[in-house]
């Protein structure tokens, strides 16, 4: 079925290359879902406190310009993002090729996505909790940091994995265009050299992470939430 | 002591406005037990958390103990709601913390050291009688339980005065009477003055020394629980004490008769005239009548003698006045 060949070369990658891809894969994963959260988090907790019924409102102008942008950079697909951003990768990295290159434009792509996760995991905290903090006279700080966000770590930590699924997709995407990690070899032997045996192994590989992820993520989730008996 | 001035609290709604409190003035003095009480949707919860001010109110103002919190700057009001508590029919409690992580929470907020936060904890979990619930968290806990800690996490800062919004309507009975104990405990113990905010007479009448009647979003009367319940003057007291729907049997072994006016009959001179020149006595059971430009209008219920034959004179008495409808009725409502 496949030829001696492509079982040397599949041999070749894992014992040459194999660790690095992994290696690159988990880095382009994790770093721009971090990043994506350090943007996303305080973003998506200001469109809930600066609601019009929220603990703090902002000017109506400066809530529809949010909104506005979110919606706008969530509806650029991935791939067409990513050559847009390219010019601002050479701005901040240095470079618009490699790994490297590439966390810029996931970052872009994920905390507008990330700020509307978080956003919904705000809202669901009871408002009744929030009034009884404000009638204890705690500040709008104190309710953020002491009421929002413990109360609603379980859906911020399953969000933080959809987060990281949805961008670990985006990472495997992007070696279509010069980004690295295990979506380089699927796109590489699989697509441009025609190597089936070593883009199936590429792939398999790629869901097992993913299952792993999601694992991880149920078994944290359930450890967090202390709603479940 | 609290004291609403002419409060008033209007809602813009997408339906319009909506007039949730009117010109409220009312004085809740210090070590009070005092109920407000008033249907669903009467201003109640809307009037308790303006007492707070987690509602701002459109105009009035609210003074407690002479300082009027409606003046106060964002930080100073902070510092004012710590010694306001607050307890809700939801109870509130933050989900993803213990009992005793709960009570704390207060303390955390005013910067309490964690270790000093826990023993403090620890002993209002005693004070409100539930000690060993200390770890558990709110799922873990049933109603009352959680009320308690709710009481608990009030009771943190040391207030002086506990707002409490239906804190037993979610209860069953003898829970409900359960945590009304309690708080007529922390009341006579701690000197805190309680607000009870209810739809119940039962809570008033067990716990209230005094009693505001809400109905519309306006005071309709206040006074001593005993006064206002065994005899209350307004509309919506009556509706309250004696709910419509409930019928009142008195003495079946009278008949009763229902007169109507229609303006053309005097309403006194019926009874006395009976008395004097029949030397029957009639029994006025209740009387809903107007005196409007000298006439009357309106209806009565009166109880006839046992004596049958009385009460076939009485009857042929009455009938025979013009303008008045007479019905024998079996029972009759307020
Ligand atoms: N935030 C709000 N916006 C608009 N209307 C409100 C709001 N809160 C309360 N109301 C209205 O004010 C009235 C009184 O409500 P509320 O104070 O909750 O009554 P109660 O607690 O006695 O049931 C109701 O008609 C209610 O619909
Ligand atoms: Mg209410």
């Amino acid at each position: 079925m496949f030829s001696e060949g492509e079982l040397e070369l599949l041999q070749k990658i894992i014992s040459q290359g194999l660790l690095q891809a992994l290696g690159e894969t988990l880095l382009m994963t994790f770093v721009p879902t971090i990043l994506a959260f350090v943007i996303g988090l305080p973003l998506g907790i200001l469109l809930v406190t600066g609601d019009e019924k929220g603990i703090r409102p902002l000017p109506r102008w400066l809530m529809k310009l949010l909104h506005f942008i979110i919606n706008i950079l969530r509806s650029v697909p991935f791939l067409i993002l990513l050559i847009v951003v390219l010019p601002l990768s050479r701005a901040l990295v240095g470079t618009t090729v490699g790994t490297r290159a590439i966390l810029v434009p996931l970052v872009v792509a994920a905390f507008p996505f990330v700020a509307r996760l978080v956003e919904t995991s705000i809202r669901e905290v009871d408002p009744g909790v929030v009034e009884a903090a404000q009638s204890m006279g705690a500040s709008t700080f104190q309710i953020i940091w002491k009421v929002l966000i413990p109360e609603a770590r379980p859906a911020l930590i399953a969000n933080f994995m959809v987060a990281l699924i949805t961008i670990f997709g985006y990472g495997a995407m992007s070696g279509a265009v010069g980004g690295g990690g295990i979506g380089r070899i699927a796109v590489n032997y699989g697509y441009n050299r025609y190597k089936p045996l070593v883009m199936y192994f590429a792939v398999i590989l790629l869901v097992i992470l993913v299952q792993l992820f999601q694992s991880a993520g149920n078994v944290l989730v359930k450890k967090a939430d202390k709603r479940i008996r | 002591m609290i004291e609403l001035v002419k409060l008033s609290k209007t809602f813009s709604t997408a339906d319009g406005q909506v007039e949730a409190l009117k010109d409220i003035s009312l004085r809740i003095e210090d070590g009070d037990v005092f109920g407000i009480i008033g249907l669903s949707g009467a201003g109640k919860s809307t009037l308790v958390r303006c007492i707070n001010l987690l509602e701002r109110p459109t105009e009035g103002h609210i003074l407690v103990d002479g300082r009027d919190l409606t003046a106060l700057s964002s930080r100073e009001l902070r510092k004012a709601r710590k010694s306001i508590g607050m307890i809700f029919q939801g109870f509130h409690l933050l989900m993803q913390r213990t009992a005793l992580e709960n009570v704390c929470f207060p303390l955390e907020l005013a910067g309490v050291k964690r270790a000093e936060a826990r023993r403090r904890a620890l002993e209002l979990l005693e004070l409100v009688e539930l000690p060993d619930k200390a770890g558990a968290y709110p799922v873990q806990l049933s109603g009352g339980p959680k009320q308690r800690v709710a009481i608990a996490r009030a009771l943190a800062s040391e207030p002086r005065v506990l707002l409490c919004d239906e804190a037993t309507s979610a209860l069953d009975p003898k829970t409900t009477r359960a945590i009304l104990e309690l708080l007529r405990k922390l009341n006579r113990e701690l000197g805190v003055t309680l607000v009870i905010i209810t739809h119940e007479m039962r809570v008033v009448e067990q716990i209230c020394s005094r009693v505001a009647i809400l109905d519309g979003g306006e005071i309709q009367e206040t006074g001593p629980v005993s006064e206002v319940f065994s005899n209350p003057r307004s509309e919506a007291g009556r509706r309250l004490v004696l709910p419509e729907g409930e019928k009142i049997h008195v003495l079946p072994e009278n008949r009763l008769v229902r007169l109507v006016f229609d303006g053309a009959a005097a309403t006194e001179p019926i009874v006395a005239s009976l008395a004097a020149r029949q030397g029957i006595l009639l029994n006025i059971l209740s009387a809903d009548t107007h005196a409007i430009g000298g006439k009357t209008f309106g209806s009565m219920v009166l109880g006839l003698p046992q004596d049958e034959t009385e009460a076939a004179r009485a009857l042929l008495y009455l009938r025979e006045i013009p303008g008045l409808t007479v019905e024998e009725v079996t029972d009759y409502v307020f």
